[in-house]
């Protein structure tokens, strides 16, 4: 079981990734925004795309990391 | 520590609510029964929201219904192209069920999308969505064509594709919703009372609501993706 509890805290850093990677979209559309303002509504629904795309691989560990908590 | 990991095994666990006499007994899981509940109070707002609707002075309820309407439809044109019309109902649709299914957990009820069935008969719904889309629009062999778009080389890409996209959709909405859960459920464990509440507009209602939109807009945007012409 500690073990177990090892490998889920592993599983749970991809967090690390998608936070970085929602940090540098939603920096990127921020100044974006700033340059053109007319088009913030096209950059936010991308945003939210990009954004929703780099949670899921965060979503992806935490569903593994109950797995092998609940599971495993 | 001890009561804190059984009411975490309990949020994981699906019970079932009852079981139907019929046939040795069908168990009815309560992700079910609280989706019966959604669908009859959604059928009760619609019958009671289009009541009296008219073309000349329209009452205050109508303008709210027409220009929710009227965004679903702008929003289906921008996404889908010229054949945005078969697609408009059954996106606004989905986005109710879930946007409803979502915040429910507010109201006390279990929501459904934390059963990870109901998510997949909703990205199974999408995929033949998408698909189906794909090929009703450019005929069979146009619809075999695009899975070589834009290149020929990306084809094993785009046929992994068909199994991934289902597959991230479902997982996305059921991991946020199961994790919110979690999260509330642990707050609940450990403070009581005053706080929970103010968690639960983040963790229920902008989550939720987040997780709707991402939902019905994926689904857009890939079934989009195979029928837009090129310009």
């Amino acid at each position: 079981m500690s073990i177990g509890i090892i490998a889920a805290g592993i599983a749970v850093l991809t967090g690390i990734g998608a936070g970085i990677g929602i940090g540098v979209a939603t920096g990127h559309a921020s100044e974006a925004i700033a340059r053109q303002p007319e088009a913030s509504g096209k950059i936010n629904s991308t945003l939210l795309l990009g954004c929703a795309m780099a949670e899921g691989t965060a979503i992806f560990g935490f569903i593994t990391a109950l797995i092998i908590i609940f599971v495993g | 520590m001890q009561g804190l990991k059984q009411i975490l095994l309990e949020a994981l666990s699906n019970e079932t609510a009852f079981t139907l006499p019929v046939l040795d007994g069908i168990p009815v899981a309560s992700s079910v029964l609280v989706s019966w509940v959604l669908m009859l109070v959604l059928m009760a707002a619609t019958l009671w929201m289009t009541r009296n609707l008219k073309v000349r002075d329209p009452g205050k309820g109508q303008v709210v219904l027409e220009s929710a309407v009227e965004f679903l439809n702008s929003f289906a044109k921008e996404t889908l192209g010229p054949h945005w019309k078969p697609f408009a109902p059954y996106l606004g649709t989905v986005a109710l069920y879930i946007a409803l299914a979502n915040i429910c957990s507010i109201a006390g009820l279990t929501p459904p999308t934390k059963d990870v069935s109901v998510t997949a008969a909703l990205a199974l719904m999408s995929l033949c969505l998408i698909y189906g889309a794909q090929f009703r629009y450019n005929g069979l062999r146009g619809g075999m064509k695009r899975f070589a778009y834009p290149m020929p080389l990306l084809t094993p890409i785009n046929l992994m594709e068909i199994a991934i996209r289902p597959l991230a959709l479902c997982m996305r909405l059921f991991g946020n919703v199961l994790g919110a859960f979690l999260i509330m459920e642990m707050i609940k464990y450990l403070v009581p009372a005053v706080i929970p509440a103010v968690f639960s507009i983040y963790f229920d209602l902008f989550d939720g609501l987040i997780q709707t939109i991402v939902f019905v807009f994926l689904t857009a945007l890939f079934a989009g993706e195979g029928i837009k012409e090129e310009e």
